[in-house]
């Protein structure tokens, strides 16, 4: 009896393997398929049924960085021409009968989204880090109103705040702007911050800071030297989720920004059409953006439940 | 500036007074205030713009920079919002948006975690892993992705299904639920995230005395699993819900704001405010919804209030 119980179990737990190994597989298609398409050549792109197999190609990935023009017809680069040719160049124009004109637009929406990002990032968690310590660790009148408060700003639907925010932004000049898209990103990332933070700050615990304070050190320098160094872990997550959100932000970009402080989720969609419906430089384009957020994912699998709910579950 | 409590203590310990460089209060200050101001300015002032305006005539047109200074107009624009027939289809779009997408997410989440609690191999976090990818990632971006898997010609989705060449982004009457497809697809990770979490969090001593009551799979699921992962899952009803209701990027990196985009609020709010320019009737909308969102919030606290005890 209990053999046949027990291997029963076995081939139970082996079907379950299987089963949640097809579910993954089928989860990650649309992602397969992007990637598979980023690298078709140009010739293989348009195909249907669509090819699995094929030769790779990075035609793709040139040209979403790239603007080009077509060649007139008959007018052909001699073999002189084609040998002074730089690599990508030769790619192109063998793809797409095209030239290199010059660096698109993908470089600069790119660096944008870095500087925006990386920057509000950096003030969201300075200024998360010190009100969650402020919070955590003193007597403050009001405390949960007060947190509640800094939470409601988060819940509010940005389609209700967004058109006075466009109305001060362009009031104060600040439309398109690195700056302005900067203070938005801290604004709404901020409470963000200051909830996850209070709780990675609330699991230290007091004891070594009173023991510093009667050793003489201050408030500050108790929060340089022993809170801060104590919570790293818990502020490098909450950085990367800040890093992650305004990486992804689009309705507040979309409005706020048209061409010097454009971010990439407020381009790439609007490419299609000036792309000709070039579909291997979209699916390029979307690879190459969601590329760090997945290896980001990954290095914060453990946080990542603690993230989403706004520190309220720590496992 | 009272809100916040002296604490005396520290400035005098046995009777002596000592010399602090900061007084705590003052760091406090310095610590919160920065925040504070900051959320006020950027979160809280455009709100109470937004209300103003939405009781006023106006619009913020861009050739004309300052457009026509707001009229007050009283209630005006929030009776002509809900006397409009053309709005109560637009909500029903999106009650239907949000039933079915998060209905799905909480059917299916939950019934991953199941399995994937049950498991019981090497490779569970790798595929938990995999399977939160698409939680992070930015949903307009997503909806590009889907774009070109959808598409009728050149696309894999309908190939990979063995389905025709059907238009999934197109046809007005087929596109929201292929925005409901990615939303479930986006999101079922959240729900089984969370689901995980409560099922880990049920003590192993429940399911021993039921195995010796004899109790049957079902009636344990019934009486001890569900209960106790109930408050978890409204937890995820509650931030689904609230993010379904408002959904602006995905069917805007999916369909776009066009003709043929599927009738929902936000996606209408945007036309409504920046593209007809009708900037009071647009913050009238937007208070609507935030009055919806609030009100079902405080119903699903209240229920969450009441599984907590």
């Amino acid at each position: 009896m209990a053999r046949i119980a027990n291997r029963r179990q076995k081939i139970g737990g082996w079907v379950l393997i299987i089963v949640l190994a097809v579910i993954t597989f089928v989860y990650l298609v649309p992602f397969l398929y992007i990637i598979n398409t980023s690298f078709k050549p140009w010739t293989g792109i348009k195909e249907y049924p669509p090819k699995v197999i094929f030769k790779p190609s990075i035609g793709s990935f040139i040209r979403i960085f790239t603007s080009r023009t077509v060649y007139p017809p008959g007018e052909v680069p001699t073999e002189e021409e084609m040998a002074r040719m730089k690599w990508y160049e030769r790619i192109v124009y063998r793809e797409t009968n095209e030239e290199v004109v010059r660096l698109g637009d993908l470089p600069r929406r790119y660096l944008n989204s870095i500087i925006i990002c990386s920057i509000s990032t950096i003030i969201t968690v300075i200024l998360g880090t010190i009100t969650a310590y402020g919070f955590s660790r003193f007597k403050v009148r009001g405390k949960d109103d007060l947190l509640f408060f800094i939470l409601s700003t988060r819940m509010l639907p940005p389609v209700v705040v967004v058109i006075p925010v466009f109305l001060m932004f362009r009031f104060l000049g600040l439309t398109d702007t690195h700056i302005g898209l900067i203070l938005l990103y801290v604004a709404f990332n901020v409470s963000f911050a200051v909830w996850v933070l209070k709780g990675f700050i609330d699991e230290i615990p007091t004891e070594y800071e009173e023991a510093a304070m009667v050793d003489g050190y201050t408030r500050f320098q108790v929060f340089r030297k022993i809170v801060v160094p104590q919570a790293t872990t818990g502020i490098a997550a909450t950085a990367v989720f800040c890093f992650i959100f305004s990486w992804n932000e689009y309705a507040f970009a979309f409005l706020l920004s048209r061409k010097i402080a454009q971010t990439v989720p407020a381009w790439l969609p609007y490419q299609m059409g000036v792309l000709g419906y070039d579909w291997g430089a979209a699916a390029a384009g979307t690879f190459i953006f969601l590329v760090p957020v997945m290896v980001f994912t990954i290095i914060l699998r453990k946080h990542l439940l603690r993230g989403i709910t706004f520190g309220a579950i720590r496992k | 500036m009272s809100i916040f409590k002296r604490s005396k203590e520290n400035r005098t310990r046995n009777g002596q007074v000592y010399y602090r460089p900061m007084r705590d209060i003052t760091l406090l200050r310095l610590f919160i205030f920065p925040t504070i101001i900051l959320l006020i300015v950027i979160n809280v002032f455009p709100l109470f713009w937004s209300l103003f305006l939405s009781f006023s005539r106006y619009s913020a047109k861009m050739p004309n920079i300052w457009g026509k200074n707001p009229r007050m107009i009283g209630t005006a624009n929030y009776s002509r919002i809900l006397t409009d027939p053309d709005i109560w289809i637009r909500f029903i779009t999106t009650a239907k948006y949000v039933v079915l997408s998060v209905g799905g997410e909480m059917i299916l989440g939950f019934g991953l975690a199941l399995l994937i609690f049950r498991s019981n191999f090497k490779g569970k976090g790798l595929i938990t892993t995999l399977l939160v990818l698409p939680m992070t990632m930015s949903p307009v971006i997503v909806g590009l992705m889907w774009q070109l898997f959808y598409d009728p010609n050149w696309g894999s989705f309908n190939y990979l299904l063995g389905l025709g060449r059907i238009d999934w982004v197109s046809d007005p009457a087929r596109n929201l639920y292929s925005i409901v497809i990615v939303d479930i697809w986006m999101w079922t990770p959240f729900v089984m995230l969370l689901s995980i979490a409560g099922l880990s969090a049920i003590p192993r001593y429940l399911y021993e005395a039921a195995e010796i009551d004899r109790a049957s799979w079902w009636l344990k699921f019934w009486k001890i699993t569900l209960p106790m992962v109930y408050p978890l899952l409204l937890v995820a009803l509650i931030f689904r819900t609230i993010e379904a209701f408002k959904i602006f990027d995905l069917p805007m990196g999916i369909v776009g704001r066009g003709a043929v985009a599927p009738r929902l609020l936000a996606l209408h709010l945007y036309n409504v405010s920046f593209v007809t320019w009708k900037t009071s009737y647009g913050s009238a909308l937007g208070y609507i919804m935030l009055i919806i969102i609030i009100a079902t919030t405080s119903i699903f606290i209240k229920y969450l209030k009441k599984a907590k005890q």
